[in-house]
């Protein structure tokens, strides 16, 4: 059994959601990843929050920070779970039941963690 | 009280101080000579007291037999006068004799440090229970193998190698150092939450056994809260946790002994002070940022002492297991999970859950997939529910499924289709 990233990716981070939606998503997330608790093959992960973040950039081989939100990058993080799987297609199953999925243009990404063997 | 109930009495709540505080005093390698010098002392008390009749203070005269009955031993002891004797010697150079302190204090930490003691993670979870039943607890053998349904050969060699091993490993007596103690608590936590489920969902008919098994777990937890260091948000969630559950002792079985199901149980019969103790130890958990299994357990536990079913309730029992599952994985878990999740959502989308489960060898599994076909599908459910009755092991597992098959025949009978 390996372990796979699926990284939650927003079209637009600096869209606002009123509190019933954020609440609603919250709920689907958490019932998204009880669903992979159930069958015990979560092994971790986090949401992003937007607020407060920076992107640091370099400009003249000078480290420029800027505040979000993103500006030029179209797409943000939003969070990740780190689940345990077979193969990508059983991992890509799992990343198909996530409610990020709903929000046109989002996307989620599958990557497989690199186990720090010296090969990967 | 009567003598013949003094007795017992008094061999439950003053053997097993006497055992600790011996225990402490002797060190892990003399573990059996603080046992056997307890139960003398009360084998002493039997003969003397149906003659003599009871002394003034029955309590005071065991202990001052415990003490003088540990004198003679030091004086008979090569072990004493080998070993020990130079080490006390050098701790007491005054004294001749250590003398044993039954005080009430030294009681209490004795007691303590022998829980960690036995908790100790070189032995298994089931040793380390046996060894507190009968030390920390004054249980008897054949209690301890009633308890466990083996029988007493087992329970001997089962404590005699744990015993063996804590002399091996030399583990000490006392109170772990400030930083290791959230690690050895751990543990120890786990032990009396396995020590109080076996009370709880032991498959023994002995009713009374049972609830003393509960009851036991939850004075050592207790006691965990009695102690500064030890009175940690983990403990109180434990504590809490067994409040919840053991408030519904006397609903959960009808006369026979046969399993009562939560949802037809008598809600007048849940003890309502074991209730209220619950949710003041939980509040007790909730101070400081820990939220540990025992905090998420305890809540879905409080949450089902409110016996109406409102989305409200389902909903937050829903969470709270999709949280626990992420902190720690049970197949018991992810199947109350499906339940709750079939409450708060729908049967629909449970059962798409439930069979990604991959528990097929469960027997509650299809108990759980037949509950959420009834009414969807009754074929299927019944299908399920007697799958469910040639998987289970125990009798009473057969039997409260059954009366699920006996529902739905019920029905179908009064619901023309």
């Amino acid at each position: 059994m390996e372990e796979y990233a699926l990284i939650m990716r927003h079209e637009d981070g600096a869209k606002i959601a009123s509190p019933e939606q954020m609440q609603e998503w919250m709920k689907q997330t958490m019932d998204w990843i009880g669903g992979i608790a159930a069958q015990n093959k979560f092994v971790s992960g986090t949401g992003l929050p937007f607020d407060g973040a920076r992107v640091v950039t370099t400009k003249n081989s000078k480290r420029l920070v800027t505040n979000g939100p993103f500006g030029d990058i179209k797409e943000t993080i939003g969070g990740f779970v780190i689940v345990k799987a077979d193969s990508f297609d059983e991992a890509v199953e799992f990343a198909k039941g996530c409610p990020v999925l709903q929000g046109e243009g989002n996307s989620l990404e599958v990557r497989k963690i690199a186990k720090g063997d010296g090969v990967h | 009280m009567e003598q013949q109930e003094l007795i017992p009495h008094l061999f439950r709540t003053e053997f097993r101080k006497i055992a600790a505080v011996l225990c402490k005093h002797f060190g892990i390698e003399h573990i059996e000579t603080a046992e056997d010098i307890a139960s003398d002392t009360f084998l002493l008390a039997v003969e003397t007291w149906t003659y003599e009749g009871l002394p003034a203070n029955p309590t005071a005269w065991l202990y001052t037999v415990a003490k003088n009955k540990t004198k003679n031993y030091f004086h008979r002891s090569h072990i004493f006068s080998e070993k020990i004797v130079s080490e006390i010697k050098k701790t007491f150079p005054k004294t001749e004799q250590p003398e044993i302190n039954l005080s009430e204090q030294n009681i209490t930490d004795s007691q303590l440090q022998m829980l960690f003691a036995i908790c100790h993670p070189s032995i298994p979870t089931e040793s380390q229970i046996g060894l507190a039943l009968r030390i920390l607890c004054g249980f008897g053998i054949n209690e301890i193998a009633n308890a466990f349904l083996t029988n007493n050969e087992t329970i001997n060699k089962r404590l005699f190698r744990a015993k063996e091993k804590l002399r091996a490993e030399k583990v000490k007596i006392e109170f772990p150092d400030k930083p290791e103690i959230r690690n050895r608590l751990e543990t120890v936590l786990t032990t009396l939450y396995l020590f109080f489920s076996e009370g709880y969902y032991s498959e023994s008919d002995d009713m009374i056994l049972r609830e003393d098994l509960c009851e036991e777990a939850m004075r050592l937890t207790f006691m965990l809260i009695g102690n500064e260091q030890t009175n940690l948000p983990a403990v109180n969630a434990l504590f809490s946790l067994m409040c919840f559950h053991s408030s519904r002792f006397a609903a959960r079985k009808n006369e026979k002994g046969e399993m009562i199901l939560y949802h037809d149980q008598d809600e007048s019969l849940w003890n309502q002070e074991l209730i209220i103790k619950g949710i003041y130890f939980l509040h007790e958990a909730a101070k400081g940022n820990e939220v540990s299994k025992y905090h998420i357990e305890a809540s879905i536990a409080y949450w089902h002492t409110i016996k109406s079913d409102t989305k409200e309730k389902w909903e937050n029992i829903l969470q709270l297991y999709n949280k626990l599952l992420q902190i720690e994985y049970s197949p018991i878990a992810a199947l109350n999970r499906t339940y709750a999740l079939s409450k708060a959502n729908s049967k629909q989308e449970a059962i798409i859950e439930a069979e990604k489960l991959n528990l097929a060898d469960n027997h509650f599994y299809f108990a759980l997939l037949g509950e959420l076909y009834t009414d969807l599908d009754d074929n299927k459910a019944k299908e399920n529910f007697q799958k469910a009755i040639s998987l289970a092991k125990t009798q009473t597992g057969k039997q409260t499924i059954q009366k699920k098959v006996e529902q739905l025949a019920i029905k179908k009978i009064s619901i023309p289709d």
